[in-house]
């Protein structure tokens, strides 16, 4: 039976958060964007159109993660798309985040003054052009701290793709735990690659807040 | 596409999923009350004039907050019998959901403590209450009647992660559905309707708490 040295489960694991990383990647640009489209349907003036985007907000900001990951995982197939655990997991999570980015969104789309759409809207700009010129430019400066602080949360949120199977940090701890029963270090380790990947975005998201803050004063 | 929705398959175990639901809830009320509790000496605390205590408090805070809960149960799982701390499942389940909203509650309750404006304790001072008796009487209910929607949206994604918790055997709500899926290969309307109760549970949740919060800080809550 092999050894493994402290190093080889360290290697081992920050080798394996390239997958966290890239799972957070794809879930992150593919939920923007999909959270950018529901963004302008939820501002948009159709009532059912909101009140859809709402609805399917809720859906997710009320329901288990895990769970969405299963029916995905379990709900793909029976539409006729062969589904690999990370296939499942990053269409899962792009859901998932479009759904929490949207809603974030919206909240700073909503605290620009009614002003601005009633001075754009006075220049003869349409609903898009109001959005693109006018409103969005302003509230992107209000979204980039939380939308930071949410990068976070979706990482932390990579970690259950490791229960449908999916080789990220999480399940490769578990098989190296598996492996050379040290789950203390392991674990440890674990957490402290996690750490080191969130706090910094924590840190930047609370500095932009605070500039953020101090401007609008 | 041969593929048919049936449910009818789930209808006998229907006393599972009322043993699971138990379960998820009695685990969230445990954490909710430690966690809370908690969270209320340690944002109390944060403002010692100890600087190790302010230190090692926002270093838990820190640590907790930026690292995943399913790390942090496994964590105590299976790294902490190393030890020599042997915890059952369903102990180290409750204590991971409580170690893990302590660290939220703290900075809730932390930020409600700093809105309560300083005159409120000067004056609960002036008129000769004890330090400690100004805080529990004065500030405090002051305090969580500012945040208490955040707590209550804390609790909730609380009990919406303790599904995690089927992971490493507690026989809740996820772990029910897990099972009855290996025995009726139904997964996807196994986990649908576990889902629903999820958000049944969340919603009739956030509710409670609200009304329940209305006659807590009567005339408080905004």
């Amino acid at each position: 039976m092999t050894d493994f040295t402290l190093w080889d489960i360290a290697r081992n694991l920050l080798l394996a958060a390239r997958w966290t990383l890239l799972l957070s990647g794809i879930a992150f640009a593919g939920g923007g964007f999909f959270g950018l489209v529901l963004l302008v349907i939820r501002t948009s003036r159709y009532k059912w159109a909101r009140a859809a985007v709402k609805l399917y907000v809720e859906l997710f900001q009320s329901t288990p993660l895990l769970m969405q990951l299963f029916l995905v995982y379990f709900g793909l197939p029976m539409l006729g798309i062969d589904v690999s655990a990370w296939l499942a997991a990053a269409v899962c999570l792009t859901l998932y985040s479009s759904a929490f980015l949207t809603d974030i969104w919206r909240g700073c789309v909503e605290a620009i003054p009614r002003g601005q759409w009633d001075g754009s809207a006075s220049l003869g700009l349409h609903f898009l052009a109001q959005l693109r010129l006018v409103i969005l430019p302003q509230a992107t400066r209000m979204a980039i701290p939380p939308t930071v602080g949410f990068l976070v949360q979706l990482v932390k949120s990579t970690a259950l793709a490791s229960i449908v199977g999916y080789h990220e940090l999480t399940k490769t701890a578990q098989i190296l735990t598996n492996a050379t029963f040290q789950p203390f270090v392991i674990f440890g380790l674990v957490a402290l690659i996690y750490f080191a990947i969130c706090y910094p975005l924590t840190r930047v998201s609370r500095r932009l807040e605070w500039q953020l803050a101090k401007s609008t004063r | 596409m041969g593929y048919r929705l049936d449910f009818g398959a789930l209808a006998q175990y229907l006393g599972l999923f009322l043993e699971g639901t138990a379960v998820t809830l009695g685990l969230t009320a445990v954490a909710s009350a430690l966690g809370i509790g908690l969270g209320i000496a340690g944002a109390a605390a944060s403002h010692s004039k100890y600087i190790w205590v302010r230190r090692l408090i926002s270093a838990y805070v820190e640590l907790i907050r930026n690292t995943p809960f399913i790390v942090q149960m496994f964590f105590i799982f299976f790294g902490l019998p190393s030890l020599g701390l042997r915890l059952s499942a369903l102990q180290a389940a409750a204590l991971a959901m409580t170690v893990n909203l302590t660290a939220y509650a703290i900075e809730i309750v932390r930020a409600g403590l700093e809105a309560v404006p300083r005159e409120q304790s000067e004056a609960g001072r002036s008129m000769g209450l004890r330090p400690l008796l100004v805080f529990v009487l004065i500030v405090l209910p002051q305090a969580l009647a500012n945040v208490y929607p955040a707590l209550v949206g804390q609790i909730t994604i609380t009990m919406l992660e303790s599904a995690v918790v089927s992971q490493i055997a507690v026989v809740d709500l996820t772990h029910v559905a897990d099972f009855i899926q290996s025995r009726n290969f139904r997964s996807f309307e196994t986990y649908l309707i576990i889902t629903l109760i999820y958000l049944a549970l969340a919603v009739l949740m956030r509710r409670m708490l609200a009304l329940a919060g209305r006659g807590l800080f009567a005339g408080r809550v905004r």
